[in-house]
């Protein structure tokens, strides 16, 4: 097993700089630069400033200079966008709130998809199973960028119960909404894969087994059924898990928290380099780290799988 | 109640005026005087001579002060400076400053503009706004921005600490209302060397406006508050404006409802509604911008545009009316020019097919493009070409249609991601493109300017010798307004663009926020010109 952790962190690395490599070309590959403007700058000022952050000079050497930064020092560079920051503090400032919010938004999603989901499945074809299919393909219809203006005419405009976005620290009243519009399709998904793999579950052969073995119903599910079902769950909730945590355009758009996943977009946007490759950098790590995560589980959890 | 004022001004500030604080222009305030409003996107930086855009501006003008500000109407009025005296040649200003201070309780002097007129066009500094000193025409900007000259050769100095001298290299009688950009706001020299790259971060921002940053939250809001050592606080109001950065206008629409804002921009279409129904909050208003549809007349353009009969056509054909009552539906004025037609010194020329009715505009079109070749049996097909968003594709589809059912033309859409769309106009690869303008001071030039043949944001290669010796004219003219007329007529005449329609500022403000500058043009507004009325 630690050898199999070790041989994964190996390969994780050349994975890394290949990301940056191939980002950092594809992304100087797109039309237009940072200081490309309605009002075109004179020459001599884009000079100066091509100048000042390094664009002047050949790609290959940007993007040694650029790993060099990276992997010596931990440095990501200046905005070329929003000057008054490094992406060192655009990243520090923004990913703990779009990791509180996302963490909390990860744990509802599963707690309540796995319940719904759950439930469904042993008792399939009662009414309890159509309600929870019923929630879950209604959560899956409803996009998020929908229901968060909806959620702020509700809670904020007719019923004046929560203010209509910010973040304020992460208070309470700021946090639901964005929860909700979150969690709600990634709970939709949780639900219906647990559903459909309990079902296939239920109807395997240990599971008759322990039930001609007279176990009681609780304890055959609780025991010997979710276990195995929540397999396919998991290797859901590893890459849900890192979109959930490294941030939500939609929730950041909707209801400004400040979080990272509009700057992203918008570094895109905005062909600001250097905070893309920063976020680009902490998502692919992220990414590496919890399949890696997702893998351990397995083993941990199907004593089939050994690595 | 303007006597206790008085009396505490001639006093000094040693006296708080608390008892007048109730009442303002005979209006009762309100108990908590805080200013919340919505801009769209995080502030790029809090620098004077960084920042680049309007939400940052309007944070600038209440965090700094420069020499002159704008009044309610968008004429200057003192700012740092109490006067100043123009030389005979008119091109030296030497400007009077006033005894002020930092709000760190340093004195604000001369050599601190110095310091900070020069830090723009430093080439290491490498401000993005370095050209403005170019345009306003400061003797030796351009060397002092290519490291061909030092800075010390910036036409400008600090004569003593309450005088300061600048030299510009041709007479600009609009030269004092472009002192009310931001970057031209002075900057505490000590402050700014001490702590480098920190010192715009809250806390360390010192500045000489009447407010102070006290909070910023990236990607949600800005907070400043009142700064007791502003020369004028006395007769500041409001202690405290917010900035809510919120991206979604329609977003912002249901929480300025909700009672969450005092302000925020009406998102397309939306004004008649909101103006039956909430006729004391939705205002529209003229805002110094022109939106266009820009003809690439260069080499890189089509044939057919070289033909003057097809661009006038193409531009007779759309319906404005159309566009600004049915697609805007915000107050905005259909547009037969190019410059905004309530700029300062700007007089309207007498276009003759903007007087006629749509009907004769479509046969007059309908006549030239015939004449120019182009029918049924020849029918023409352009290319249009727009930054992908929904207002402007809208706009591009109306005008399309317009173009296929009066004149059977083609009309191709195309659309591109901002910076791909900026990119393509910049290398001439285009056919018409969508184009739109603000002026950076509210003045005719700065429309005209931009068809030049030598300005650097003349995409479409439009070049009239005639049009650039007028506007060479104008630089020394002491009322230039003739050759401005002259210039837009002629540029009318030639026709490089399809004239859209000129811009409305439209929002939604609260009924008890009051003093808002509505006649300003450029909406250059200042936290301490507002306060907030008792409901």
């Amino acid at each position: 097993m630690l050898i199999f952790i070790a041989k994964r962190l190996t390969v994780a690395i050349p994975t890394l700089l290949v990301l940056i490599v191939l980002s950092f070309v594809l992304m100087h590959a797109a039309p237009g630069g940072p200081f490309t403007q309605e009002r075109a700058l004179p020459p001599e000022v884009l000079a100066n400033i091509e100048a000042k952050y390094g664009l002047d000079q050949p790609l290959w050497r940007q993007i040694g200079t650029y790993l060099i930064n990276v992997t010596t020092q931990f440095d990501f560079g200046p905005s070329f966008i929003y000057k008054d920051r490094t992406v060192n503090e655009i990243i520090a400032n923004g990913f703990p709130i779009t990791l509180t919010y996302g963490g909390i938004s990860f744990v509802v999603a599963v707690l309540a998809g796995c319940t719904l989901g759950a439930l469904a499945g042993v008792y399939q074809n009662t009414w309890l199973d159509y309600l929870a299919v019923g929630i879950s393909i209604g959560a899956q219809v409803l996009p998020n960028f929908v229901m968060a203006p909806i959620l702020v005419l509700i809670f904020t405009l007719w019923l004046g119960w929560l203010p209509g976005g910010g973040w304020q620290g992460g208070q309470w009243q700021y946090l639901i909404m964005p929860v909700i519009a979150l969690s709600t399709s990634f709970m939709a998904s949780i639900a219906r894969i647990t559903r459909s793999s309990m079902l296939e579950v239920l109807n395997s052969n240990h599971i008759r087994t322990a039930r001609a073995k007279g176990l009681p119903i609780r304890q055959i599910i609780l025991r010997h059924a979710l276990k195995p079902a929540m397999l396919p769950v998991i290797s859901y909730l590893g890459p849900a898990f890192v979109t959930m945590i490294t941030g939500s355009v939609v929730v950041d758009f909707f209801f400004n928290t400040g979080g990272i996943g509009l700057s992203f977009v918008n570094a895109a946007l905005n062909r600001d380099y250097a905070v893309m490759m920063g976020v680009t950098i902490l998502v692919g790590a992220l990414t590496i780290l919890f399949n890696l995560i997702v893998d351990i589980l397995y083993a941990w959890i199907d004593p089939k799988i050994r690595y | 109640m303007k006597k206790a004022l008085i009396v505490s001004l001639l006093m000094g500030s040693f006296l708080t005026p608390v008892a007048w604080a109730d009442t303002k222009d005979g209006v009762e305030l309100a108990g908590e005087q805080v200013f919340t409003y919505r801009v769209l996107d995080d502030i790029k930086s809090f620098d004077p001579q960084i920042n680049t855009d309007v939400s940052g501006s309007e944070i600038m003008r209440d965090l700094f002060e420069g020499l002159y500000n704008d009044d309610a109407t968008g004429g200057q009025v003192p700012g740092a400076a109490e006067s100043f005296e123009l030389s005979d040649d008119k091109l030296t200003y030497t400007f009077t400053l006033r005894e002020a201070t930092w709000s760190n309780g340093d004195p604000v002097t001369a050599s601190d503009f110095v310091y900070a007129w020069q830090r723009l066009v430093n080439p290491e500094f490498a401000s993005e706004y370095a050209w403005y000193m170019e345009l306003m025409g400061v003797v030796n900007a351009a060397a002092v921005t290519t490291g061909d000259m030092p800075l010390e050769e910036l036409g400008v100095v600090a004569v003593d600490d309450q005088t300061l001298q600048v030299t510009i290299d041709a007479p600009r009688p609009y030269f004092i209302s472009m002192l009310t950009h931001a970057s031209t706001f002075p900057v505490p020299q000590a402050v700014v060397e001490e702590m480098g790259d920190q010192w715009t971060k809250p806390g360390n921002l010192v500045g000489n406006g009447a407010y102070t940053l006290t909070s910023y939250s990236p990607g949600e809001q800005v907070v400043r508050e009142r700064n007791p050592a502003y020369w004028n606080d006395a007769e500041t109001t409001i202690d405290k404006t917010v900035a809510l950065i919120i991206n979604d206008e329609n977003q912002a629409l249901t929480r300025y409802l909700a009672g969450e804002l005092d302000k925020t921009e009406v998102p397309a279409g939306q004004y008649p509604r909101l103006e039956e129904e909430y006729p004391d909050q939705a205002h529209s208003f003229p805002r110094s911008c022109s939106y266009i549809y820009m003809y690439n007349l260069g080499e890189s353009g089509p044939e057919y545009l070289k033909d003057l009969r097809v661009r006038q056509a193409l531009s007779y054909a759309v319906n404005r009316d159309i566009i600004v009552d049915n697609v805007l539906q915000g107050g905005q004025y259909p547009s037969y020019n190019w410059t905004h037609q309530a700029t300062t010194g700007f007089q309207m020329p007498d276009l003759e097919w903007a007087s006629w009715t749509q009907e004769e505009r479509d046969a007059k079109a309908v006549e030239l493009l015939t004449e120019a070749g182009y029918g049924p049996d020849n029918p023409l097909t352009v290319k249009l070409s727009y930054n992908t968003d929904e207002g402007h594709k809208k706009i591009a589809i109306a005008a399309s249609q317009f173009l296929k059912k009066t004149l059977g033309v083609n009309v191709e859409l195309s659309n591109s991601e901002w910076k791909v769309h900026l990119d393509n106009l910049r290398q001439g690869n285009f056919e018409l493109a969508r184009y739109a303008w603000c002026g950076d001071y509210n003045e005719p030039s700065t429309y005209l300017g931009l068809f030049t043949s030598n300005s650097g944001h003349n995409n479409g290669k439009y070049s009239n010798p005639e049009f650039d010796r007028l506007l060479e004219e104008s630089k020394t003219q002491a009322d230039p307004s003739a050759s401005y007329l002259a210039a837009e007529t002629l540029l009318m005449e030639d026709m490089p663009m399809i004239p859209i329609y000129q811009y409305t500022t439209v929002i939604m403000l609260d009924e008890t926020v009051r003093g808002w500058p509505f006649e300003n043009l450029m909406q250059n507004w200042y936290s301490r010109d507002l306060y907030i009325a008792a409901e």
